[in-house]
């Protein structure tokens, strides 16, 4: 009975994590695969609810917003961790720290002289039509340089199990307490397992994101206060910001919370204003300031601007990251990598057509069914189509929008992302998945050992988005000599 | 403290009382009603209808239910969430507030504002209220005491915690005061007298509404007096939901806040509830009743009004 738990587990001809292209079990997950193969489906089951109900108490939750009620959901857990071997996550390690290297230099470049457009490899019509550049703040200096303080790469594997980058996430990347309430669930549910494999801690997480953003205070402040800037109660994240200020120990703050006055920025409260020097804020450019983007915004505190560019106060991550998260730009990191630093991409990118260059427009409408085919600047799994998946009418319709707006997409091929085993109505079967790690910069170049692996919960579908009904694993990298014990 | 948590942790707390005094209030109720079995329309009505308190509830509760019954108040009261007042309400706004201060109060009671509040959702309540009306009013109660609880034993004693001791008590004052005027508007039955039967079964029920039973008979030697009854929820020093009580620490919980020490005031909120709290410790039942309890009590309530405008504006209000 117990056996038949993995009994008719398929790869599929898929890469699978946990199991090689003969069906033998890949040695880090030998010790999983045994208890679990212990176990019988109503323990399993228990121990799901069980780590479902901490969730829900918790109120680990994000809110999905249909009609005019907004439901608290929690993210879909898978309880088969995804593990890294000690030397694939080397690789990984060295090449995330490469790709964010560049991408500070690129927009340090892109907001001062420029370079690596007058050298002629990035063309400036894409710069200059990227829908998250903002020309307001060329010539502001930020302190140490660092733009992207806090990085969530997206990692895939394809067929071959190589490592690609889907996409950088410069802006707010979210999902970093999805990793560490993972780790705190499978501990709970399996405390014995973690007792049988050297897995790397996580939880300094908050901590080393703290010291990053202390790093950067302005004018060198040895003691600033750090808030994190929230767009309130009701964002689908919410949880997160609330978790992480908690978790180091600052305030939370809502738009309503902070004041500008001669150019510094105030927090209100029960004993007067108080000036704040960092601020971690998840949200975005466009509704930050009213006063210089979006005049509509709700979220926003008038006058932020100006005391950033004074260099009164600073934002993490800094204003005008989008411009490197721009699907378009992502074609040009490896270019960057060689600009900037001289070195060979440890990372490589997905193939990517940018439907902005003729030749590569006409590949793309010429193989629209057999492409993926991304807005440049849409995220959350939105705006994209996956051409083998497509109906005719959607084919059509991003064949349209493509010749209307060709700097506003790219292609790839279809990648048939890695597959892991995931728990599904009482039996094992594998599911797409990708990984998320979070890189933080300030003083050092820092990475959460592992990261947020996403799943795509739905059979046979590539989307890992949670708003698209993704889940999470726990990500488990191993110590160096990192063999189970 | 951010102006917005102090709000919060000040709200939070007084919805929490407020969704206790409701479970209390219906508790009682519940109870009087077995007491005196024979049912007529007009009885119940008698009997359920002063617990909407205020005009607006009344119309509320006539557009949704129409025919007045226990079952039809008591589902109004609990689970109606069109009802400001309802517990459901009252806990779906204190989570709201705690959601918003998570990072400043503790995880402990945080999950047990959330467990409470999902259990309120669930068919399971729905359930134990239908089966045993009572056993669910006390274990509303029992979680709500849980939070104080885990309040006092996880959470720093510092700024936001005395926020949370000031809504408290402001809201448990008013709520005693609320339970004494509701006995005031609760009709004897006619042929029954002041002091008879019925009259003193009323107090015993206000008392229990407060928990207040047991203390109150360690010093009343058994007599049941309007007076005596309301001298004890009004006036006396130590008992945790005496009016007295809670004023004082409400002044306590302000001075505590603003450092200030409590023979002065440094702001409007202390100098209200300072003139408060001395006229509770200077007055007498005797003069209370020469001036009304009714009119007391209302005018107690003004007053609370009246403070918690103060240190909202004070401490909340940010231009």
């Amino acid at each position: 009975m117990a056996q038949g738990f993995f009994d008719r587990y398929e790869s599929e001809g898929f890469f699978d994590e946990m199991f090689d292209g003969e069906g033998k079990v890949r040695p880090h997950y030998q010790r999983i695969l045994e208890r679990f193969t212990e176990m019988d489906a109503q323990t399993f089951e228990r121990k799901r609810a069980l780590a479902e109900k901490a969730y829900l108490n918790q109120g680990i939750t994000f809110t999905i917003y249909s009609g005019d009620e907004g439901t608290e959901r929690i993210m879909p857990f898978d309880l088969v961790p995804r593990i890294i071997p000690p030397d694939e996550w080397n690789l990984l390690e060295r090449g995330l720290e490469q790709r964010l290297r560049a991408l500070n230099l690129f927009l340090h470049d892109i907001y001062h002289d420029q370079r690596i457009i007058r050298e002629g490899i990035i063309p400036l019509e894409i710069i200059r039509t990227a829908k998250h550049y903002r020309p307001e703040l060329i010539g502001v200096d930020v302190p140490h340089d660092i733009y992207i303080h806090v990085c969530g790469t997206d990692l895939i594997r394809g067929a071959d199990g190589g490592y690609l980058v889907l996409e950088d996430n410069g802006r707010c990347p979210s999902g970093v307490s999805y990793l560490l309430e993972n780790r705190q669930a499978m501990k709970r549910v399996f405390p014995h397992l973690f007792s049988r494999y050297p897995v790397r801690p996580v939880d300094r997480y908050p901590q080393e994101l703290l010291a990053a953003l202390r790093y950067v205070a302005p004018h060198g402040n040895p003691d600033p206060t750090v808030v994190v800037l929230t767009p309130g109660i009701y964002n689908s994240a919410y949880f997160e910001h609330s978790f992480l200020a908690r978790s180091m120990g600052i305030e939370i703050v809502t738009n309503q919370d902070l004041i500008v006055k001669d150019d510094f920025v105030y927090m209100k409260t029960t004993k007067g204003l108080e000036k704040v020097d960092v601020i971690y804020r998840r949200v975005d450019d466009d509704f930050l300031d009213p006063t210089v983007f979006r005049k509509d915004s709700m979220l926003g505190v008038p006058g932020i601007v100006n005391a950033y560019r004074k260099g009164n106060v600073n934002l993490a991550n800094a204003l005008g990251t989008g411009v490197a998260d721009d699907k378009v730009t992502y074609y040009y990191v490896p270019a960057m990598i060689r600009f900037y630093l001289g070195e060979e991409p440890i990372l490589p990118n997905v193939d990517t057509f940018l439907s902005a260059v003729e030749s590569d427009r006409k590949y793309i409408l010429e193989n629209l069914e057999n492409l993926v085919i991304k807005a440049a600047n849409e995220s959350g799994g939105y705006g994209m189509m996956i051409g083998p998946k497509a109906t005719r009418e959607e084919i059509e319709k991003f064949r349209a929008a493509i010749i209307a707006d060709p700097r506003g997409y790219i292609a790839q091929p279809v990648i048939n992302l890695s597959r892991s085993p995931c728990y599904c109505d009482g039996t094992f079967e594998g599911r797409h998945i990708d990984l998320r790690p979070y890189i933080l910069m300030g003083e050092k170049t820092t990475i959460i050992p592992g990261g947020l692996t996403r799943v795509a919960m739905r059979k046979g579908s590539l989307v890992v988005n949670s708003s698209q009904g993704g889940g999470t694993k726990d990500t488990w990298v191993l110590d160096e000599g990192g063999q189970p014990c | 403290m951010l102006s917005r948590v102090a709000d919060s942790c000040f709200w939070l707390s007084r919805y929490l009382e407020r969704a206790e005094t409701n479970s209390r209030i219906l508790d009682v109720n519940i109870q009087i009603a077995l007491d005196f079995e024979e049912n007529n329309d007009a009885k119940v009505r008698q009997q359920w209808m002063p617990i909407l308190s205020t005009a607006k509830e009344q119309e509320l509760f006539r557009q949704i239910h129409g025919e007045v019954t226990s079952e039809a108040i008591m589902d109004f009261v609990t689970f109606e969430k069109t009802n400001a007042n309802s517990i459901l309400s009252s806990m779906t706004l204190a989570r709201e507030n705690a959601r918003t201060v998570r990072e400043q109060i503790s995880s402990e009671m945080w999950e047990q504002i959330n467990r409470l509040y999902l259990y309120l959702q669930s068919p399971a309540a729905r359930t134990a209220f239908r089966e045993s009306p009572i056993g669910f009013f006390r274990l509303l109660v029992d979680n709500l005491h849980s939070f104080q609880g885990i309040t006092d034993a996880t959470m720093t004693h510092g700024e936001g915690w005395q926020f949370i001791q000031a809504g408290k008590y402001i809201e448990r004052a008013d709520s005693t005061s609320r339970v004494l005027d509701f006995k005031y508007h609760l009709l004897l039955p006619s042929g029954e007298q002041v002091g008879g039967n019925v009259d003193i079964t009323q107090w015993m029920a206000v008392l229990r509404s407060c928990s207040a039973m047991e203390a109150y008979f360690k010093i009343s030697h058994g007599h049941v007096t309007s007076w005596q009854v309301a001298e004890f929820l009004i006036l006396h020093d130590t008992f945790p939901r005496s009016i007295r009580f809670c004023v004082d620490a409400l002044d306590q919980a302000l001075h505590s806040i603003s450092g200030v020490d409590r023979g002065h005031f440094s702001n409007e909120a202390e100098r209200l509830s300072g003139a408060l709290r001395s006229n509770l410790a200077f007055t007498t039942v005797d003069s209370i009743f020469r001036f009304g309890l009714h009119q007391y009590l209302d005018q107690s309530q003004e007053r609370l009004n009246e403070i918690s405008n103060a240190l909202a504006e004070t401490y909340f209000r940010w231009t």
